[in-house]
């Protein structure tokens, strides 16, 4: 198994990277007018007849379709209905005539501030607004160019409405289809107004998915799904310690089995190549296999959290600094510590990882469901030894994603290729549930150190937070993006940004190596952020004899949205009013990825300690929304997420071996203990800002804090344990 | 040779007796809306009806189907209009989408048994679903009006 290292080799130059974020986060939809498109858009065209192809992000047929390329990937957050939105806008077609299309991998394409074609960070819908709205309007504005001049008029007295447009004065209309062909021969307009926001048909409205119908009758199609003529598919046996490598093996009873026709090491393990998934897995249960485990045969969960935690009582890079915190510690009238930790998590998607390859001579043709699309096609000309102009990569949809497949080692899609370079016939890669389980690229385990101090009246006037977690952009291409001065923003984001009006404030870092390779999960560093920050300011309110909710306020004072959040999310959760014996709330908020949450829990405890979370509201910030059924949906979907990790997950090693493998030892909330769900928008003439993340956060401490107000004991781990809560 | 039929149709398969069901779904006969999700019946992405019972295929050996009738989630109606369907898509219930099929394919079982299921019902019912995106309370709210759905429907 290779370790973070890998995508260090990659072949891009990382100035070059760096130069086209700026540029692009810098400037203004470049991309959209650069040459790649045509080759782009020419590699899309599908429709029967020529259609209208303003630019790589819309073409419209001369049936009226109007096609929508979509170059982030659909992984359950909607942006397959809300990038169709924003475009069609501007082009102020009608809605019914919409379709959508994952883009292929091309520079037009690439993210509009990361400058790689990629899926993350929340930040599709913020990335996107103006680029897509900017799309919609150039196409609109050539289809009432062309109309204009058949009528011989105007374009300023001419307008367009649901896919027509319409010359009013004269009464005057034409179909965007019956358009498309004299459209195509207008110039692209330089100047493109936007629509004034008071106008708007789609955007803010509760537009119905253009994906789901297909995800009810079973044709939705997922990387799982692909099969292509002549398809071999393959598992891969891998080292079960991280780090280690294959001494020798032994395949004559996996070859034995009807169905295995190939068994081949590959850097990652030794792959059985069969007819099909079945014989291949019985195939990989027969071989024998010699490893070297390495230094990680070693590895041990409760050693590092021995380690992590003296750690954390020793100073580290500071990441902030304000005031002056050690003289206003040593000065408090009262002072409170406490540590927090967090396990390795697995992202545990529904759809286990899995790659389509049909690699040719002088040609690779790749399926499967990516966050991730630039670094994979170079990683797979690499292994290939092709160009990358020679390896095409299909989207398709992703059976979730949270992070794991944007991976920074393109580890699913290399592996796939090495495969199929024995294979000798297209062959799909697949993982098993246990394969994803044990196969690293965890969210980070941390250990955070805290010590506030406070006043005579009980407020915090000092604050020195110290955290210990693997860094997870070192080593990595986004290393000299993400680091600055030792110190991994993904680490210390939620913590060093806190927004709390506390007078001295002090955060700092240890990221100590380590060979489990860890990466980017749903949230990311505000995973635990989120629940220590919050955890231990609930500790420091009732230190202090104030009502949580109350302190929070007056830390909020400089911070309107988050206040109005957590005021919309206490109201309607009827914070302060009496609740039946036994229940108890806990309140949270959190800034990330650019948007506010406020979340209120409600709960009970049985006297075998069994939890009950009954009741979660939540109120949210995200600037303008596209879709507000989706932005609902997402934040819902992430209460249940950080649900799950609160109360049930964890991933721990022993002698190097991961100790969990499936849904009966990573156990996810199930329907019976999923708590009812309120979701309060915020309105707001803001930039659009995540939602596929911030929801996440502070469910964890919502909760930890509303046992701390029923039992007076708080919540210092995740996963929260019966055992940490039955009655003394 | 393997004979039962899928969705009305006659098929007959070579695969080895003791293989899961859901691998001669989706490798052999390549219908692919019956998910694979751990292999272990522990997370319901692979539910099929055989002879119209809810089963994991993922553990149910395709020795099982022998004459039997088994339903995919392709199958449970030509165009997109049982009640669940419907449901799902008025209160869009899907995320990734990957678990959906086999959340439809457990609450039609759930809804022909008790046409009217409460929230306890719909508990027991579903809790051997796993979604990773969290669309449970909305699996909940769709199904409660599936039911309304079918009520209407045979009331007329």
């Amino acid at each position: 198994m290779t370790v973070g290292a890998a995508s260090t080799d990659v072949d891009l130059k990382r100035r070059d990277f760096l130069k086209t974020g700026v540029t692009l986060g810098g400037g203004l939809l470049i991309s959209a007018y650069i040459p790649q498109w045509n080759e782009a858009s020419a590699a899309t065209l599908s429709d029967p007849t020529d259609p209208f192809v303003p630019n790589a992000f819309v073409r419209i047929g001369t049936d009226g379709s109007v096609t929508v390329i979509a170059n982030h990937s659909e992984m359950g957050q909607g942006v397959y209905t809300s990038l169709p939105m924003m475009l069609a806008e501007d082009l102020d077609c009608d809605w019914s005539k919409v379709r959508v299309e994952p883009a292929p991998v091309a520079a037009a394409y690439n993210h509009s501030v990361y400058g790689i074609q990629m899926t993350g960070g929340s930040t599709t819908t913020t990335s996107e607004y103006e680029r897509f709205r900017k799309m919609g309007a150039m196409a609109r504005l050539m289809l009432i160019a062309a109309a204009a001049q058949s009528w011989a008029v105007d374009p300023q007295t001419c307008h367009a409405e649901k896919s027509y447009v319409i010359h009013a004065p004269s009464g005057k209309r034409a179909s965007f289809g019956s358009l498309a062909d004299a459209a195509s021969k207008q110039t692209p307009p330089t100047d493109i107004p936007l629509k004034d926001p008071k106008d708007f048909t789609l955007i803010g409205k509760p537009i119905h998915r253009l994906d789901t119908p297909s995800k009810t009758n079973g044709t939705a199609q997922f990387g799982l799904d692909v099969y292509v003529p002549g398809m071999l598919t393959a598992v891969v046996a891998r080292a079960p310690v991280f780090g280690g490598k294959v001494v020798s093996f032994n395949a004559e009873k996996t070859r034995a089995v009807p169905g295995v026709l190939n068994v081949v090491q590959v850097p990652s393990g030794v792959a059985v190549i069969a007819t099909g998934f079945w014989a291949a897995k019985l195939g990989r249960e027969k071989l024998d296999i010699t490893w070297d485990d390495g230094p990680g045969k070693d590895l041990s969960s409760a050693a590092l959290r021995k380690q992590y935690a003296e750690t954390s009582r020793t100073p580290g890079i500071v990441a902030r600094k304000v005031g002056d915190p050690a003289t206003a510690l040593a000065s408090a009238a009262k002072k409170v510590t406490a540590e927090y930790e967090v396990p390795y998590l697995a992202h545990a998607m529904m759809e286990p990882l899995n790659t389509v390859v049909d690699l040719r001579d002088d040609r690779c043709e790749i399926w499967t469901g990516t966050q991730f699309e630039t670094m994979d096609r170079m990683a797979a000309a690499k292994v290939a030894g092709l160009k990358p102009e020679q390896v095409t990569l299909h989207t398709t949809l992703l059976g979730g994603g949270f992070g794991r497949r944007a991976n920074p080692a393109c580890d699913f899609v290399s592996e796939a290729v090495a495969v199929a370079k024995v294979a000798k016939a297209p062959v799909k890669v697949v993982w098993t549930r246990e394969d994803d389980i044990h196969g690293g690229w965890y969210r980070p385990m941390w250990y955070d150190h805290f010590e506030a101090g406070l006043d005579a009246q009980g407020n915090p006037v000092a604050w020195t937070h110290t955290i210990v977690g693997q860094s997870i952009m070192a080593g990595t291409l986004f290393e000299e993006f993400g680091i600055k001065n030792g110190v991994d923003s993904a680490s210390v984001e939620g913590a060093a940004d806190i927004i709390y009006a506390i007078p001295n404030i002090q955060v700092d870092l240890h990221s100590p190596k380590s060979l489990v390779p860890v990466q980017w999960w749903r949230s990311v560093g505000h995973s635990h952020t989120g629940f220590s920050v919050e955890t231990f300011l609930d500790e420091v309110a009732h230190a202090g004899g104030k009502d949580p909710y109350q302190l929070r306020r007056i830390l909020l004072e400089n911070q309107p949205r988050m206040l109005a959040v957590l005021d919309l999310a206490a109201k309607k959760a009827n914070w302060g009013a009496p609740l039946p014996p036994g229940r108890a709330r806990g309140i949270a908020g959190h800034f990330s990825f650019d948007s506010y949450v406020a979340q209120v829990a409600e709960i009970s405890i049985e006297n075998d300690g069994t939890l009950h979370v009954h009741k979660i509201v939540a109120a949210v910030d995200c600037g303008r929304v596209i879709n507000p059924d989706t932005v609902k949906a997402q934040i819902e979907g992430g209460i249940v997420f950080g649900l799950t990790a609160a109360l049930k997950t964890e991933i721990t090693l022993e002698n190097g071996r991961v100790q969990q493998s499936n849904f009966n030892n990573y156990p996810m909330v199930r329907m019976f203990d999923s708590p009812e769900i309120e979701v309060y928008i915020v309105e707001s003439n803001e930039r659009p800002t995540g939602v596929g993340e911030p929801g996440v956060p502070p469910v964890a401490p919502a909760v930890a804090n509303a046992i701390l107000a029923l039992t007076g004991k708080p919540i210092r781990r995740l996963p929260i344990k019966p055992e940490d809560l039955r009655a003394a | 040779m393997i004979s039962f039929t899928v969705n009305g149709k006659s098929v007959s398969v070579q695969d080895p007796p003791s293989t899961p069901l859901l691998w001669v779904i989706r490798d052999s006969l390549k219908l692919t809306g019956t998910k694979y999700g751990c292999g272990m019946a522990l997370c319901g992405a692979c539910t099929v009806h055989i002879d119209g019972e809810a089963v994991r295929s993922c553990v149910a050996p395709v020795s099982r189907a022998e004459g039997k009738k088994i339903t995919t989630i392709e199958g449970i109606s030509p165009d997109i209009t049982h009640p669940l369907q419907e449901a799902w898509i008025e209160i869009e219930v899907p995320q990734c989408g990957y678990c959906q099929s086999g959340q439809i394919m457990s609450a039609a079982v759930l809804l022909r048994e008790n046409p009217k299921p409460t929230d306890e019902d719909i508990d027991e019912a579903m809790s051997g679903n796993i979604c990773r995106c969290g669309t449970y309370p909305r699996i909940r709210r769709a199904i409660h009006r599936a039911a309304e759905i079918q009520a209407q429907r045979s009331a007329k």
